[in-house]
């Protein structure tokens, strides 16, 4: 990357935080609702995406940590226990849980996996649903209230956006962190080719259990969130159909990117707005959408961005080399 | 002189298959013992059991004297045994260098300190240093994926030795190498054994490059061995001439 390229980066960057934080202060209720959607489902996506997209193991039961988190913060901040330690008790449940749904990946992969993972899910959703002493069943936990931050009540709608875009942003900068460590560079040999990677000491046991697990974690942030920023939590919303919800966002932002999380969540959460015009119509164009688009690029939105970048990079690659070439040839 | 690696009485089974039929052989320090033999005799398995990619059905492995049969390959890796493999394995999306210090970090500090330390587990001078050692400086930065074969099998050969390993076993590192740059990693292979001491296990076809460069040469076939010893007995082996040309 050149120098230039660099300084535009961090100024486009720059200006997408800026945006995110002054332009939602004119938002209505509705409209810091949905954003606030999108920031909670964007960690539990990155989360996915570590999983699925660095280190390739498929999981069809991000929704079920999600799930796990929501509930544990709904019952503990009902309780009076303030919401930072309902974080960190979902983020440990989620953490062990995660790593014992490890092992079967160390056995089996691709579906086979997927499918050890549904079964995972379903298993999640029947306890959300049937123990009512703990989730209070069907009937779902309402008035969960939400933080108070450094003294500053978060009750309304924009006070509670700054909270999950925070968070966001705290989440990120860690993924971040993690993806270009060493432990990033391991989940991708885990991924490329995980009989090499056992032969350069790669103990990719471990790895696998941590991508699990850290993946499943990061599930329980976005649904500690999640339960204060909808303040009722029942089982429906944490089906099989958010698992796939946030595969799709994942993969249709591009799994294995930075950045496919953030994309593939605006596209999940707002585009529904955007399409509301469209009526009955929205669920078939954005499956045509979805179909077009993994046909065209199967490694998503980010996917065609990379690849475009890349044949620049190789055309650029090989001018210099033809340059050098004939320099050779005129050389005395 | 003290034995690096002792395989005793290696066996595997494949269903009704013999491949390995009680194979015992040693390796010495500083050592490069060439593993030939017809296609099918079992090398690459003896290779797959020895570095515990495989399960063997009987016997034994020791590197410097300890037992490790049934070892898992990353923790034979980090006791500082060190493999290529016949078909290319590089990491065809990272580049040379990143490529290099993947095949050293987990050489480096502990769990911890690769998540908390820096991005290139204070890898990068050495992984340079392996670039400039195999003549790859000019594609440092380039993906492995986008240089020619013969190049990344030098790649693949590099990485072998990125955690500076006490045995390292090659399989077919001439395979596919054009002339020159076959001569290019004679001579590097020559050059690590000499300086670092370091003990090599050479499964090749080309003859030339086995004989120039091996100190003892082993010949397999049907999965049991045939002869050891130097290049020139082995050369002029009966047993041997029969094996590769047929009754």
């Amino acid at each position: 990357m050149t120098g230039a390229g660099k300084y535009w980066r961090v100024a486009l960057g720059a200006i997408v935080i800026a945006g995110l934080i002054v332009v939602p202060a004119n938002f209505n209720r509705y409209g810091l609702f949905i954003l606030s959607q999108w920031a909670v489902m964007t960690i539990a996506a990155m989360g996915l995406n570590l999983t699925l997209g660095y280190a390739g193991q498929v999981s069809l039961a991000q929704g079920a940590f999600v799930g796990i988190g929501a509930y544990a913060a709904a019952i503990m901040t009902s309780q009076g226990m303030p919401l930072i330690a309902a974080l960190g008790v979902a983020v440990v449940l989620c953490f062990s849980v995660g790593w014992i749904l490890g092992y079967p990946a160390l056995r089996v992969q691709h579906h086979y996996l997927a499918f050890v993972t549904l079964a995972f899910s379903t298993l999640a959703f029947l306890v959300f649903r049937n123990e009512d002493w703990l989730t209070k069943g069907i009937y779902g936990i309402s008035n969960i209230p939400r933080p108070n931050i450094f003294g500053f009540a978060t009750n309304r709608p924009l006070p509670f956006y700054y909270v999950c875009l925070g968070s966001l942003g705290i989440v990120s900068v860690m993924v971040w962190w993690l993806i270009r460590s060493p432990w990033g560079r391991a989940f991708l040999a885990l991924r490329e080719n995980p009989i090499r990677a056992l032969s350069l000491g790669i103990d990719t046991r471990r790895y696998t259990l941590m991508a699990f697990a850290i993946g499943s974690a990061l599930g329980g942030v976005a649904g500690a969130l999640y339960a204060p920023l909808t303040q009722y939590v029942d089982p429906v919303p944490f089906n099989l159909s958010l698992s796939l919800d946030l595969l799709m966002m994942v993969i249709v932002g591009g799994a294995g990117f930075f950045f496919g999380p953030f994309l593939g969540a605006m596209i999940a959460v707002l585009l529904p707005e955007w399409l509301r015009f469209t009526e009955g119509y929205y669920l078939m164009l954005y499956a045509i959408a979805v179909i077009l688009l993994l046909i065209y690029s199967p490694t998503g939105i980010l996917g065609i961005l990379d690849r475009s970048l890349a044949e620049r990079r190789t055309k650029i690659a090989s001018a210099r080399r033809a340059v050098a070439a004939s320099k050779l040839e005129t050389a005395p | 002189m003290t034995a690096v690696l002792e395989v005793t009485s290696i066996r595997k089974r494949f269903g009704g298959i013999t491949a390995v039929d009680g194979v015992s052989f040693d390796v010495h320090e500083g050592e490069i013992l060439g593993l030939i033999g017809p296609n099918g005799c079992g090398k690459s398995t003896l290779f797959n059991c020895i570095l515990g990619q495989l399960t063997p059905s009987g016997g034994e492995v020791k590197v410097d004297g300890k037992v490790v049969t049934g070892f898992r390959p990353s923790d034979l890796n980090r006791l500082g045994v060190s493999r290529t493999f016949q078909l290319l394995q590089v990491f065809p999306k990272l580049s040379v260098r990143e490529n290099l210090i993947l095949a050293g970090q987990e050489h480096q500090g502990n769990m911890m300190s690769r998540l908390f330390g820096p991005s290139d587990a204070g890898l990068t001078d050495a992984a340079d240093q392996m670039i400039g050692f195999f003549k790859l400086d000019h594609l440092a930065s380039e993906a492995a994926g986008g240089l020619s074969y013969g190049q990344q099998k030098l790649l693949d050969a590099a990485m072998a030795f990125m955690g500076g390993p006490r045995l390292v076993l090659l399989d077919e590192p001439a395979g596919g190498v054009n002339l020159t740059m076959l001569a290019d990693l004679k001579e590097r292979l020559a050059a690590i054994n000499r300086e670092k001491r370091a003990t090599f296990v050479v499964i090749e076809h080309n003859m030339e490059f086995v004989m120039s460069l091996c100190s003892r040469v082993m010949v397999m076939a049907e999965g049991r061995v045939l002869a050891v010893g130097k290049p020139d007995e082995v050369r002029a082996n009966p047993a041997v001439i029969e094996a590769y040309l047929g009754h």
